[in-house]
């Protein structure tokens, strides 16, 4: 279609044409002396212009050996670079001094000598890093993300990189399995995948939010470095500012309370966003997986604590899949979580009351002396519980110590009891 | 090798009355049904456990067993009417002493010490009477364990109500209790009870007795000669005398036997192997 018009145009103007309906730069005379010395001095010395390349790239013109060559008119001229009037050896340089037919192997496009900041930004970055590195990395270059003749503005909603298609653009490498594999592309392989379940990539493809994320708002665009980069945009430290800069009331709440305070002192395990909401498969806080799932998370660094919470009704439910009752967030808060000494935490002496009241309306203050986290091998933090449990252990040793061995004892004497009453039977009847 | 307790033309006598068989019905379904719903909570880190809370769901699991609570609460108060009707209605003080009585007395100590002489080939095996030490042990373990584990079932049951009249660290023994004593009872009742009246070879692969409340003039005679001999002398065995139970009878026990036994199996068999992981 597109390459019909082409022709068209070019023939009906006997010249070239960037685009058909001619809003080519002024070059149009010049090019059109240029496309007739070409055809009367084949051998020019002139770089060759866009109607020269398109001679042959307009359309599948069948080459002698049989051969196709890449039509590229009709997506070029759609392209931003068409719209905007370049020329073919603006990119493709190495041909502004050569002869047609060129060679088949053109030089690399150096996007740099018009793009120079993305470009400057891509080179620090880890696609630029990783290119080439190691044999089986792919090469990432401008045009993986972008296209090349093709390349279309952000805003068009065909565009590779427009916010909506970018996770599909992504994902033709983060996504594709055997390259994960053989590139190492990621540890977590499975991640990037799973983004499209998420809330954000439900949000993104599904709703069509456009406040919705994509992976280049948390990642960043040409600029992508490793988490384990301190500049990173998804470097633990900076991750909930990240994430604050869309959740801004969020992060404020979680600059209040411990585990913010713990990043702050620069203590790697302290927890961020990601930790419990995980990075690409982000759900709706709320559902039960999620909340039985949080309780696993907190679990991590709070080893002693979750041990005794599963020693409870509380945590003995979630851990069978169940949620509406107290998991951690439900007592101590979720983003704002605060020292139990400290006044303002929910389980604090003066708000533990309201806090067990959210579930159990008729709490009193004797109610709140259960401890939901006692633990029965603590002997000095709890006597009674420690000498109750004790105390049935023993019980069940003794009574199973007594009864084992009167069992193992019985067992041989009623085989021989039985013979002897079925003797008794056979002489009574 | 046909059932010692099937002998043709046999003589029967009245071992429990219906409504014992009733209670005793009602006691091991709720017991069962309390151990189902209530052991995947004590493991609840095991994937049977976690298997059986997808299937069944937790709030069903867990309505089942408060339900079972009151069929063996409500068992239980029937039971203590019964004494107290016994007692005081009745004017039947055998319950409280004597061979018909499970309150444990010094024959109780003297049989057990000859049982275990028995066991070791060091004397005759004693005449037991209508209850044996084993089975009034299985009483006020089953007694105690309704005070102990009902009690603090209700506890859990109704906190913001207990904890009107005592400190919410009652709960935190309450659980322990709970579920140790729980435990020991699923564990007890589904070896040793299922050995002692059901399995050891005597009366493999079970006993009737409790379904169809005759005991066969053999069966007196072997297992408790104490009673035999004292009803003949008594002249009391002819007032016991009861038809044999019809095999509809005796197939629909064997049949829930089996059921409530095999159940009783598994459950102690993933009990055990949850405990030893």
């Amino acid at each position: 279609m597109h390459g019909t018009r082409w022709r068209r145009a070019f023939r009906a103007k006997g010249g070239p044409a960037i685009k058909p309906e001619g809003k080519a730069r002024p070059l149009g005379a010049g090019l059109l002396a240029g496309l007739i010395g070409g055809i009367l001095f084949p051998a020019a010395a002139k770089p060759p212009a866009n109607d020269d390349c398109l001679a042959c790239h307009a359309d599948e013109v069948p080459r002698s050996d049989g051969r196709k060559i890449a039509p590229v008119g009709a997506v070029f001229s759609a392209s931003i670079h068409g719209e905007a009037g370049a020329a073919c050896v603006d990119c493709h340089a190495d041909l502004a001094k050569s002869e047609l037919p060129h060679a088949e192997k053109l030089a690399r496009v150096d996007c740099a000598s018009c793009h120079a900041k993305p470009a400057e930004e891509f080179s620090k970055s880890l696609h630029a890093a990783i290119s080439g590195r190691r044999a089986g990395n792919p090469s990432v270059t401008c045009a993986s993300c972008h296209g090349s003749h093709d390349i279309l503005p952000s805003k068009d909603p065909k565009s590779r990189t427009n916010h909506f298609n970018l996770p599909a653009t992504c994902l033709a490498c983060h996504g594709n399995t055997g390259m994960v594999r053989d590139a190492a592309l990621a540890a977590k392989t499975g991640a990037p995948s799973s983004f499209g379940d998420s809330i954000h990539g439900s949000a993104l493809e599904k709703t069509g939010l456009s406040v919705a994320p994509n992976c280049a708002s948390c990642h960043g665009a040409h600029s992508i470095r490793p988490p384990s980069d301190p500049d990173s945009r998804i470097a633990r430290a900076r991750v909930p500012a990240m994430c604050g800069s869309c959740h801004a009331k969020i992060l404020t709440a979680f600059e209040t309370g411990v585990h913010a305070e713990a990043a702050r002192k620069g203590n790697p395990r302290a927890p961020v966003c990601i930790d419990c909401h995980s990075a690409h498969a982000v759900k709706t806080p709320g559902t039960t997986s999620w909340k039985v799932g949080v309780i696993k998370e907190c679990g991590t660094c709070h080893v002693d604590l979750i041990e005794t919470y599963r020693d409870t009704y509380h945590g003995q439910v979630t851990e069978l899949g169940f949620a509406r009752v107290a998991t951690c967030a439900d007592c101590h808060g979720a983003h704002a979580i605060h020292a139990p000494s400290d006044p303002a935490s929910t389980v604090s002496r003066q708000n533990v009351l309201a806090t067990c009241r959210k579930c159990h309306k008729a709490a009193t203050a004797n109610f709140t002396k259960y401890d939901p986290h006692a633990d029965h091998k603590n002997r000095k933090r709890d006597p009674l519980l420690f000498y109750t449990a004790k105390f049935m252990k023993w019980l069940l040793v003794g009574v199973f110590s007594f009864f084992g061995v009167h069992t193992l004892l019985w067992l041989p004497r009623s085989i021989q009891a039985r013979r002897v009453h079925e003797r008794h039977r056979r002489q009574r009847h | 090798m046909a059932h010692p307790s099937e002998s043709p033309g046999e003589i029967y006598y009245r071992r429990f009355t219906r409504t014992e068989r009733i209670m005793h019905a009602t006691l091991f379904s709720s017991f069962l049904g309390l151990a189902l719903t209530g052991l995947p909570l004590l493991f609840s880190d095991q994937p049977w456990a976690q298997g059986f809370a997808r299937a069944v769901g937790v709030r069903t699991a867990g309505n089942v067993h408060r339900f079972f609570a009151v069929v063996l609460i409500g068992t239980f108060a029937w039971h203590l009417f019964l004494i107290v009707e016994r007692l005081f209605g009745k004017k039947d003080f055998g319950i409280l002493w004597g061979p018909d009585s499970l309150v444990p007395q010094p024959r109780d100590v003297k049989e057990f010490m000859g049982h275990m002489k028995w066991f070791l080939h060091l004397g005759p095996r004693p005449k037991f009477d209508h209850f044996a030490y084993w089975q009034k042990f299985d009483y006020w373990a089953v007694f105690w364990g309704m005070g102990i584990i009902g009690g603090s079932g209700m506890m859990l049951w109704f906190p913001t109500f207990f904890a009107r009249l005592l400190p919410g660290w009652v709960f935190n023994i309450a659980t322990v209790i709970h579920g140790e004593e729980a435990l020991l009872a699923v564990i007890f009742i589904f070896t040793i009870h299922f050995f002692n009246e059901n399995l050891r070879p005597e009366k493999f692969p079970m006993d009737d007795v409790m379904f169809t409340g005759r005991v066969s003039a053999d069966e007196l005679r072997d297992e408790r000669p104490g009673e035999w001999e004292r009803l003949r002398a008594e002249g009391a065995l002819a007032a016991l005398e009861v038809p044999p139970p019809s095999p509809r009878l005796r197939r629909a026990g064997r049949l829930i036997g089996t059921t409530a036994l095999t159940l009783g199996l598994v459950l102690v068999s993933l009990t055990i192997y949850s405990l030893t992981r």
